[in-house]
C-alpha cells in the first residue's frame, strides 16, 4: 500500500528532480520508432532492415548513445501503418520516427506524426506522392502547406522521366514509345500532365498509351497489339512485377521486339529480374543506389561497396537498393541526435533535422535546396538518380550496370547501354 | 485481324481460368463447400513445384509429377482433419475455416519463402509461339488450354465412368442416403479434395510459368475462378471451362476497347450471364 506520507515524498522527489535536472540527462535512453513494410506484397523493400538497425544500434552505443529502436511492421497496409505509428507515439513514447518504403507506408505515418508533433525522417517514396499525397486537397496547388515535423529524402518523378529519356537519347530509334501504365497511384502520376507525356512531346517522341489497366491483369494482348501496330521501338512502364512478367512473356510469344525497355518499379529487385530468366537480359530501370555510388556512410565510414558487401555476407543475398536509403535514414537520425541539446525534445529535433547537411551513403542530404519547387523545399531533399541495365551473368544471376548518369555525373558509369535487338 | 487475335488470346486465357476453377468446381459440386483458400492452395502448390524443381534440379513439368501426389496428400489430410469436422447443415463454419486457412497459408509461405517474387522457369518454351496465319499463338498458353480440356475431360470420365465417380455423385445428391448404401461421405470428401488439389497443382504449374507469384497473390486469382464456376453452372465441369473462356474473351475484348475495361468487362459478362441464366450456362441438377 502506498501511504500518504510515502506518496507525498515521492511526489516531492519527482517535482524536485524535474526542476533540478537538465531536460536531457546524458546517457538516458532515446527511443526511435521505425516503420516499414516487413510483410505483405511490399516486403521486398524491407529486406535490409534487420541488418541496418542492428548495425546502427551497435554504432550508436560505441559513440556513447543509448538508443533503442522499436521496429514496427506496416504489413504493406496503409491503415496498419497509421495504427503502428499511433502505437509508437502513444504507447512506446518514441522521440523520433524513421519510416521507409512506398507512399503506402510513409504517408500515413507522417500524417499521424505531424499531427502529434513527433519528428519523422522518411524516405523511399518519390517526393510527389509523398508531399502532394499528404495535402488536404491534392488537386489544388495553392492550398498546399509545408510540414513542420516531417522530412523526406528521395528523388521525384521528373528525375525518373529524365533518366529514362536520357537513356533513349543514347540509342538510335524511331522515337515511338509504348506505355504500360497501370491504374494505380504510380501509373496515373506517370500518365498525367506532370508525368511523362509532356516531356515526351517536347523531345519529339510519339506516345502510344493504350490506357490504364488493372493490376494483376492476366492478358496484355491489347497493349502488345497496339505497340506492334505503332511500331514502338521503346517500351516504358511502371507495372508491378507479376504484370511485367506476364506482359513481357506474352510480348515475346506474340513477336513484339522493342529495342529498349525501361521499366520502373517492377525491376528494382534482383529476384524479380532473375525470375524472368533469359528474358531479363538488358532490361533497363531507374537506380537510386548501388555499390558503385561514390558515397561514404557518415555512420560507419564505409563506402557503398563495403556496405553492400557486408550486407551480402550478413544476409546471404544480393544487395538491394533500399539498403543505402534505410542506412541513410539512421545516419540522419544520429546526426541530429548528436547536434541536439535534448534529443527527446520533438520541436528541437524537427528543427535540427531540417537543418541537416550531411554526406551520407546516398549522397548529400540537405533540406531547403532549390532543386525542388519552393513549396516543397522545407520538407524534401532530393537524392541523385541514374539509369541501370540488368545484365545476365553466366551463372544465371543478374548484375545491375549503370549506363546513364546525366542527372548525377558524379556517379560513375559501369558500362554502356545496349539495345535489345 | 486484330479482333480474331483478341478472341484467340481470350480463349487461351480462358484455359488458365478454367484450370483455376476446376478444383473449386469439383469441391463445390460434391460437398457444397466454398473453398476461399483455393487461390492460396494454388500458390502453395506453386511453391511445392518450385521447391521440387530447385532441390532436384528438375524441369517444372517433371517436378509437377512429384508435387501432384504431395498436394493430393495435403488435400486429403486437410479434408479429413480440418474441413470434415466443420461440414454440416450450416454453410458458415466451413466458409470461415477456409477463410482462416487462407490467412494461415499466406503467412506460413511468407515465413518459409519470404516475400520474394518467384517464377517457375520452363526455359525457351516460355517465349515460343506457333504461327497460325497472321496470329502468333504462344506455346505455353496453348498448352494451358489443352491441359484444361484434358483435365476436365479426365474429371468427367472419373465422374461418369467409375465407381468412385458414382460415389461422388451419390454423395453430392444425398449424403445420408449414400451413407445407407455403404458409402462413407467423409472418405469421399477427402478423396475429392485430394483430386481438387491435384488439379490446383496443374493450375499452379501454368500460373507459375506465366507470371510471378508470391505468397500473397492467391486471393486475387480466386475471383475469376469463382466467376467461371458460376457462369458455367454449379457442378458442371464443361460449364466451368466455358465459364473460364467467357471471362477470358470478355476481358480480351474489353482490353481491346480500352485496357481500363479489361477486368470490368469480365465482371460485366458475369453479371449478364447471371441476369439471363441465373443458374449458369450448364447447371447440372436442380439444387
Amino acid at each position: 500500500m502506498l501511504s500518504r506520507r510515502k506518496f507525498m515524498q515521492t511526489g516531492a522527489a519527482i517535482a524536485a528532480s524535474s526542476v533540478a535536472l537538465p531536460a536531457f540527462a546524458a546517457g538516458s535512453k532515446i527511443k526511435i520508432g521505425y516503420v516499414s513494410p516487413q510483410s505483405g506484397p511490399l516486403s521486398a523493400f524491407a529486406q535490409a532492415d534487420t541488418y541496418v538497425i542492428e548495425n546502427f544500434v551497435k554504432k550508436a552505443a560505441e559513440e556513447g548513445f543509448d538508443i533503442e529502436v522499436i521496429v514496427k511492421d506496416s504489413q504493406s497496409n496503409p491503415n496498419r501503418a497509421a495504427e503502428v505509428a499511433r502505437e509508437l507515439i502513444v504507447r512506446d513514447e518514441v522521440h523520433l520516427i524513421c519510416v521507409a518504403s512506398t507512399p503506402e507506408t510513409t504517408n500515413p505515418v507522417c500524417t499521424i506524426a505531424e499531427a502529434e508533433e513527433i519528428p519523422v525522417i522518411s524516405s523511399v517514396a518519390p517526393w510527389q506522392p509523398w508531399f502532394i499525397g499528404q495535402q488536404g486537397n491534392p488537386a489544388d496547388p495553392a492550398s498546399w502547406q509545408p510540414f513542420d515535423y516531417v522530412h523526406h529524402f528521395f528523388w521525384g518523378l521528373e528525375d525518373n522521366v529524365g533518366v529514362f529519356m536520357n537513356m533513349w537519347a543514347q540509342i538510335d530509334s524511331n522515337k515511338n514509345v509504348g506505355a504500360l501504365w497501370p491504374n494505380d497511384g504510380d501509373g496515373n502520376a506517370w500518365a498525367s500532365e506532370v508525368g511523362m507525356p509532356p516531356a515526351l512531346a517536347a523531345a519529339g517522341y510519339n506516345l502510344t498509351d493504350p490506357g490504364r489497366f488493372q493490376n494483376l491483369t492476366d492478358d496484355f494482348s491489347a497493349q502488345i497489339n497496339a505497340f506492334k501496330q505503332n511500331n514502338c521501338d521503346i517500351m516504358v512502364g511502371i507495372p508491378i512485377p507479376p504484370d511485367f512478367t506476364t506482359f513481357w512473356t506474352q510480348a515475346k510469344q506474340q513477336g513484339y521486339n522493342p529495342k529498349m525497355v525501361s521499366v520502373a518499379k517492377a525491376l528494382l529487385f534482383p529476384e524479380s529480374v532473375a525470375a524472368l530468366g533469359d528474358l531479363g537480359h538488358n532490361l533497363t530501370c531507374e537506380v537510386w543506389w548501388s555499390p558503385n555510388h561514390p558515397y561514404k556512410s557518415s555512420l560507419t565510414g564505409q563506402s557503398c561497396a563495403d556496405l553492400a558487401g557486408e550486407f551480402q555476407d550478413y544476409a546471404k543475398r544480393q544487395w538491394t537498393m533500399p539498403l543505402g536509403f534505410v542506412h541513410a535514414l539512421f545516419e540522419v537520425a544520429l546526426d541530429a541526435i548528436k547536434r541536439a541539446s535534448d534529443p527527446t525534445d520533438g520541436d528541437e529535433m524537427a528543427e535540427l533535422i531540417g537543418a541537416t547537411k550531411l554526406d551520407t551513403a546516398v549522397g548529400l542530404i540537405q533540406w531547403g535546396r532549390d532543386n525542388v519547387p519552393p513549396f516543397a523545399q522545407p520538407n524534401i531533399s532530393k537524392t541523385p538518380l541514374v539509369g541501370g541495365q540488368w545484365r545476365r551473368q553466366d551463372d544465371g544471376s543478374f548484375d545491375l550496370v549503370i549506363v546513364e548518369n546525366g542527372l548525377a555525373p558524379e556517379i560513375p558509369l559501369t558500362g554502356t547501354l545496349e539495345t535489345l535487338s | 485481324m486484330i479482333w480474331v487475335d483478341t478472341i484467340v488470346q481470350g480463349v487461351l486465357l480462358g484455359g488458365l481460368y478454367a484450370l483455376f476453377a476446376a478444383g473449386l468446381s469439383l469441391v463445390f459440386g460434391i460437398m457444397r463447400l466454398v473453398n476461399l483458400a483455393h487461390g492460396d492452395l494454388i500458390v502453395l502448390a506453386a511453391f511445392v513445384i518450385l521447391t521440387m524443381a530447385g532441390a532436384l534440379g528438375l524441369h517444372p513439368f517433371v517436378a509437377v509429377l512429384i508435387a501432384a501426389p504431395v498436394m493430393f496428400a495435403v488435400g486429403w489430410l486437410l479434408q479429413t482433419y480440418v474441413l470434415n469436422r466443420v461440414l454440416g447443415d450450416d454453410i458458415l463454419p466451413p466458409l470461415l475455416v477456409t477463410f482462416g486457412l487462407s490467412v494461415v497459408i499466406q503467412n506460413g509461405l511468407l515465413e518459409g519463402f519470404s516475400a520474394d517474387s518467384q517464377k517457375l522457369s520452363a526455359g525457351p518454351i516460355e517465349a515460343a509461339s506457333i504461327k497460325l496465319g497472321p496470329i502468333a499463338v504462344g506455346v505455353m498458353p496453348l498448352l494451358t488450354l489443352v491441359s484444361a480440356i484434358v483435365v476436365i475431360f479426365a474429371l468427367n470420365q472419373l465422374f461418369y465412368r467409375t465407381k468412385l465417380g458414382r460415389a461422388f455423385r451419390a454423395t453430392s445428391d444425398d449424403a445420408v442416403t449414400a451413407g445407407l448404401m455403404g458409402i462413407r461421405p467423409r472418405n469421399v470428401f477427402a478423396i475429392a479434395t485430394g483430386i481438387a488439389m491435384v488439379v490446383a497443382t496443374i493450375a499452379a504449374l501454368y500460373l507459375g510459368i506465366r507470371a510471378n507469384f508470391d505468397p500473397t497473390i492467391g486471393p486475387a486469382r480466386l475471383i475469376y475462378a469463382f466467376q467461371a464456376v458460376i457462369i458455367g453452372g454449379l457442378g458442371s465441369l464443361w460449364g466451368t471451362l466455358a465459364g473460364g473462356i467467357v471471362i477470358g474473351v470478355a476481358q480480351g475484348l474489353g482490353a481491346a476497347i480500352n485496357p481500363e475495361w479489361q477486368i470490368l468487362a469480365g465482371h460485366i459478362a458475369f453479371v449478364l450471364v447471371l441476369l439471363i441464366r441465373p443458374r449458369g450456362l450448364f447447371p447440372r441438377a436442380n439444387d
